[in-house]
């Protein structure tokens, strides 16, 4: 009989009526456990964020005055000090770090992915790579050895161009990751009408993943707007106020590092009030990077 | 042993199809079925084939253009080329790294006619037609061999530029490629940009409204030229390549497939395109789909391993192929 000769399956009845509701019962409760335990994972993942913006604001906010964005520091025991050109001074170095690391990167990641199977491309991406893991301090030495010893003097530059050496390897591999998502068939279209390769390469390509690639870079801006270690002893640090690319200059993090070590209570203050301001510094950067992406066709794009 | 590619076909025959050529189309859409590779009402609108003409040689009611255009289309009374063509292969293979995906392949492309490759899928047929552009060759491992002479030059010479090239040799893929970032008007002009010296501004604009309306997708989009690209819909994004194609006016046309991701209407709209582009171009089209290439072409070639096995006028392709594999495949016995 050929029905008789039909292997069961599990649907036709291996398993009891009873026991198919209890597996179905079995697998419900699994899913919502394992839906529990992701959605803790999520909870878990931004309450850091969450913790120390609260934290920060209960802290710094009644620091966080007109005067504190105005005004130079003041000797202890004045009130009214500010963090003006340490503020400056971390835009400077910002400007100085992006104005060197963005073309480098947003360039060599431009190369890698156009060029992805070639020997150069392969060698500079897995030195990017280790330079991605390179400790922050180690980038310092490297820009006192060669940017502050030679000159005999701490200079803005030094603390710029360490800054871009943190930012290249970064901004050079999230744009590859982005240029390579843009699809083959742009890039064959663009050539296809007598386009030469760069053209393509910057007009079509790039000019497609130009999202992507800014968010990238504002990822990279970001972490280096916050980066103490590089700056020890390159930027250095100033009390006074300095734009001058060739003196020392002060920077937030070097200021909150020295207020928060210092034994005065109205220096932790002004510490906290500092960690307040860089965080809101960054997040402004993004909240701006944002908008100026969206664009005109970001939408029609999705 | 069959008959090798054959670049010299027979003469077309009067086929089976010429009395029902030579009288007046059916009044309705009600075509007889034994009848598949009769072109659509729709496109023989555009010919003068409504009014009957006194028998005229088989080929001659199809290629019979609007009388406003008659000056710039010389009469051709078989889909037999004459005179020197404008493009032409020799010889030609095509290979990914060690594997050959065109075999030595020689066939003549005559201007102001439309040449379909058919043929099963990995037949080499896109690589043939990427040969002709030499877009073949940006793909990794790529390589080629032989002669596609253009206006008598060899465009794999040495002294060849190759974007220069590719502007008298336009291409249309298979999906349709706008420039995301660029506005419809934006990617029309696209390959203006490359031009030497560059147009002006008012000068672009009269471009871009002649590509549109020729791929009469001027009345759909001129209210919003300035709107991205990526906004049409698929068979409007289809005619913006074409249009983006023909902006730099090209003397030759390869389309891979253009309509494989369209609807039947977006479709049918590129194909009475195709029909139209004839007149002013060499027209190469690559497609999987027999009856387009009964509809839109004047010759067919049909390939088969990366060989050229056969090229014919079309209907003597499709009624009297030559080559019992050409005759296996048309009639569905695989592919």
């Amino acid at each position: 009989m050929t029905t008789a000769a039909k292997p069961p399956t599990r649907r036709s009845g291996v398993y009891p009526a009873a026991a198919r509701a209890g597996k179905l019962r079995r697998r419900h409760a699994v899913n919502a456990l394992m839906a529990g335990l992701v959605g803790l994972a999520a909870v878990l993942a931004t309450l850091p964020l969450v913790v120390v913006l609260f934290y920060l604001l209960k802290q710094g906010a009644s620091s966080v005055q007109w005067h504190f964005f105005t005004n130079m520091p003041k000797p202890v025991g004045e009130s009214g000090g500010g963090m003006a050109n340490a503020i400056v001074g971390t835009l400077i170095l910002i400007g100085t770090a992006s104005l060197i690391g963005l073309p480098v990167g947003i360039g060599g990641g431009l190369y890698l992915a156009e060029r992805r199977g070639s020997r150069l491309a392969n060698t500079t991406r897995f030195l990017a790579d280790v330079l991605n893991g390179l400790p922050s301090i180690v980038m310092g030495i490297f820009a006192w050895q060669f940017l502050v010893r030679p000159f005999g003097h701490f200079s803005a530059w030094a603390g710029g161009v360490a800054l871009a050496a943190m930012m290249i390897p970064q901004v050079a591999r999230t744009t590859e990751e982005i240029v390579r998502t843009v699809p083959v068939s742009l890039r064959e279209a663009a050539l296809a009408l007598g386009y030469t390769r760069w053209r393509t390469s910057l007009t079509v390509v790039l000019r497609t993943a130009t999202a992507g690639v800014v968010t990238g870079a504002l990822v990279a801006i970001a972490r280096i707007a916050g980066e103490t270690a590089p700056l020890l002893f390159t930027a250095f640090g100033n009390q006074f106020w300095s734009t001058s690319l060739n003196q020392p200059i002060a920077a937030l993090p070097l200021q909150i590092f020295t207020y928060a070590v210092s034994p005065y209570d109205d220096w932790h203050a002004q510490a906290w009030a500092g960690a307040l301001v860089l965080i809101a510094l960054i997040l402004i950067i993004s909240l701006v990077a944002r908008v100026a992406t969206r664009g005109r066709f970001a939408t029609a794009s999705d | 042993m069959p008959p090798g590619p054959s670049i010299a076909s027979p003469t077309a025959q009067p086929s089976a199809l010429t009395p029902l050529r030579d009288s007046p189309p059916p009044a309705s859409l009600s075509m007889p079925p034994e009848m598949p590779l009769e072109t659509p009402p729709v496109i023989s609108s555009t010919g003068s084939r409504s009014t009957p003409a006194p028998a005229p040689p088989t080929e001659a009611l199809r290629r019979v253009a609007p009388t406003t255009v008659t000056i710039n289309t010389p009469a051709k009374p078989s889909a037999e080329p004459t005179g020197t063509p404008r493009l032409s292969v020799h010889g030609l293979s095509a290979f990914f790294g060690g594997s050959c995906a065109v075999r030595d392949v020689s066939v003549v492309l005559p201007d102001r006619f439309v040449t379909a490759i058919i043929g099963p899928s990995g037949c080499g047929k896109s690589t043939l037609l990427r040969c002709l552009n030499r877009m073949h060759e940006t793909l990794p491992l790529a390589r080629v061999e032989g002669q596609v002479m253009l206006d008598g030059q060899d465009i794999y010479g040495r002294a060849v530029n190759v974007t220069a090239l590719r502007q008298h040799v336009g291409m249309v893929f298979q999906r349709p490629t706008p420039f995301p970032t660029m506005s419809i008007r934006d990617n029309v002009a696209a390959a203006l940009l490359t031009a030497s010296p560059r147009p002006s501004r008012a000068r672009t604009d009269e471009i871009v409204e002649r590509a549109l309306r020729r791929t009469a997708l001027w009345d759909e989009v001129k209210d919003r030229l300035r709107d991205s690209a990526v906004g049409l819909s698929g068979g409007q994004q289809q005619r913006l390549c074409i249009a983006r194609a023909l902006a730099i006016e090209p003397e030759v046309l390869l389309l891979d497939e253009p309509t494989a991701s369209l609807d039947p209407l977006s479709t049918q709209k590129v194909e009475e395109l195709v029909y139209e582009l004839r007149r002013d171009m060499t027209v190469v089209i690559v497609t999987h789909n027999m009856q387009q290439a009964a509809r839109v072409s004047d010759r067919t070639a049909f390939m088969l391993g990366g060989e050229l096995v056969e090229v014919a006028p079309t209907t003597t392709l499709f009624t009297t192929p030559h080559d019992p594999r050409t005759e296996a495949y048309i009639t569905g016995r695989f592919g």
